[in-house]
């Protein structure tokens, strides 16, 4: 039997200023978002970040079971944040961690700001991402393809919710950090922002920074997000120019 | 006053519309001076208001709408009504026929049973209670013959065309009844079951290509062609 086990790499970027996958410090790994792939929701994205594989679905507004939980004067909004038994190198098992509960969490309240929910009162609105595959950085991007298939659903919002993680290795900030880097590197710090709003909705930091650095990976976020989010809108405009062509 | 989108551009939610003293029609928003998007949809400007026709919509009701509804449970005074949105409508006895009925000595079921559809008016709704329905006036009441489809009722404008254009080539064309309920769902009898059929084609292919220019031509083009 083969066991396939990644060992820590001596250097996580090198003297060229390039990292373990070939990237340099300041740069994205491939990003690619459908829309639209599943015909039961509302609302659905597929997202692939590197090898991050993830797919999200939105139902509603829609009556909220049980009933006890609506609130009177706005929607309830719902995430659940899944890793399947298959998504990493050991299988894991089905039931909700305590780590994915604690996403759910954090995800549902980077994406609650950007949403109208007081236009749905006494209602739910459920988003369920589900990991295939992790590499990485699935918060964010789980963050990244819940917004687009929430737009998708035809969801009222006040803007996008871009997401994607900055960090330190070897002393260098990093941009957009993968499982090893996460893992052997020095910090990680996932950002969302809502891109024309301007606010953040997320910021975690594990691990240490000064503020020279903290600025710095803050800067290097804000055009990680930029890239994301043009992907974002290109994608949320390629499923309408499919049904145009279609026809002519 | 500076407008950031072409005429039916395709905009994103969040994104900048424009900026200064426009009126604000349907799926925008307003932060000071700038006016940004709040749905998926196309964004459009007339008459000085800026608005965006949503690409998907769920229904919400508003009073005087004519909606389809699907009876799914009977109650002592009243029934439940599914109406393809986030709430469940009510529908009181007295509310539903002209002449008086008493709810303890009949059997509601005679009257509408589960799975019955109704042709039903919204005559109450706040958000802080499920809507109440009325089948007093015509065409409201029970459905008997024909088909219910369901369509999404973001596409009911088009639909219907301008001044009810697009639905009556329909019913000219097939010689078919046709009720758009504001919920996205269609009622559709013909004498012929032929151009039943048809005609739920015709308005399949037009939720399909909803937003493209031209579509009143090629729906009559459509037309004769399934006619044969």
């Amino acid at each position: 039997m083969i066991i396939r086990k990644e060992e820590k790499p001596i250097k996580l970027v090198d003297e060229n200023g390039i990292r373990v996958d070939g990237r340099r410090v300041d740069e994205i790994r491939k990003l690619n978002i459908e829309v639209g792939v599943l015909k039961n929701a509302d609302g659905s994205c597929y997202l692939e970040l590197g090898r991050n594989r993830i797919i999200v679905a939105v139902y509603g507004p829609r009556e909220v079971h049980p009933r006890h939980l609506s609130l009177p004067d706005r929607a309830i909004l719902r995430c659940r944040y899944h890793m399947v038994p298959f998504s990493v190198l050991e299988r894991k098992s089905p039931n909700p961690t305590r780590r994915e509960i604690e996403l759910s969490k954090v995800i549902r309240e980077a994406l609650e700001p950007a949403i109208f929910l007081e236009n749905f009162p006494r209602t739910t609105i459920d988003i369920f991402i589900e990991v295939l595959q992790a590499d990485g950085g699935t918060r964010t991007a789980g963050i990244s393809a819940a917004a687009v298939a929430l737009a998708d659903a035809g969801i009222p919002m006040r803007d996008l919710v871009t997401a994607i993680a900055v960090g330190k290795a070897d002393g260098h900030i990093i941009l957009d950090l993968n499982d090893v880097e996460d893992k052997y590197g020095e910090a990680d710090m996932p950002i969302a922002i809502m891109p024309n709003v301007g606010k953040i909705t997320l910021l975690q930091a594990d691990g240490v920074f000064t503020p020279e650095e903290f600025k710095t990976a803050l800067n290097l976020a804000n055009k990680g997000i930029k890239e994301v989010y043009t992907k974002q809108k290109e994608a949320l405009r390629k499923r309408y120019l499919q049904i145009k062509e279609e026809v002519e | 006053m500076t407008v950031y989108f072409s005429q039916r551009e395709m905009v994103v939610p969040g994104q900048l519309l424009a900026r200064g003293m426009y009126r604000l029609g349907d799926n925008v928003y307003r932060v000071g001076q700038n006016i940004y998007a709040m749905k998926l949809g196309l964004a459009e400007l007339k008459d000085n208001t800026i608005s965006v026709i949503p690409l998907k919509e769920c229904y919400m009701p508003n009073v005087g709408d004519l909606v389809i509804g699907l009876i799914i449970d009977i109650g002592i005074t009243n029934w439940s009504v599914d109406i393809a949105s986030p709430y469940t409508a009510l529908l009181q006895v007295n509310d539903a026929f002209s002449k008086p009925i008493d709810p303890l000595r009949e059997d509601l079921k005679k009257y509408f049973n589960v799975g019955d559809y109704i042709i039903a008016k919204v005559i109450a709704f706040d958000k802080t209670r499920d809507p109440l329905l009325s089948t007093k006036e015509p065409p409201c009441g029970k459905i008997e013959k024909g088909t219910v489809i369901e369509i999404s009722p973001a596409k009911i404008p088009r639909l219907i065309g301008k001044r009810g254009s697009m639905i009556s080539i329909i019913k000219r064309e097939l010689d078919c009844q046709i009720v758009v309920g504001q919920n996205g769902r269609v009622w559709i009898f013909a004498k012929d079951p032929f151009y039943e059929e048809v005609a739920i084609k015709v308005i399949r292919k037009i939720e399909e290509e909803a937003h493209t220019t031209g579509l009143t031509d090629r729906v009559r083009e459509i037309i004769r062609r399934l006619k044969g």
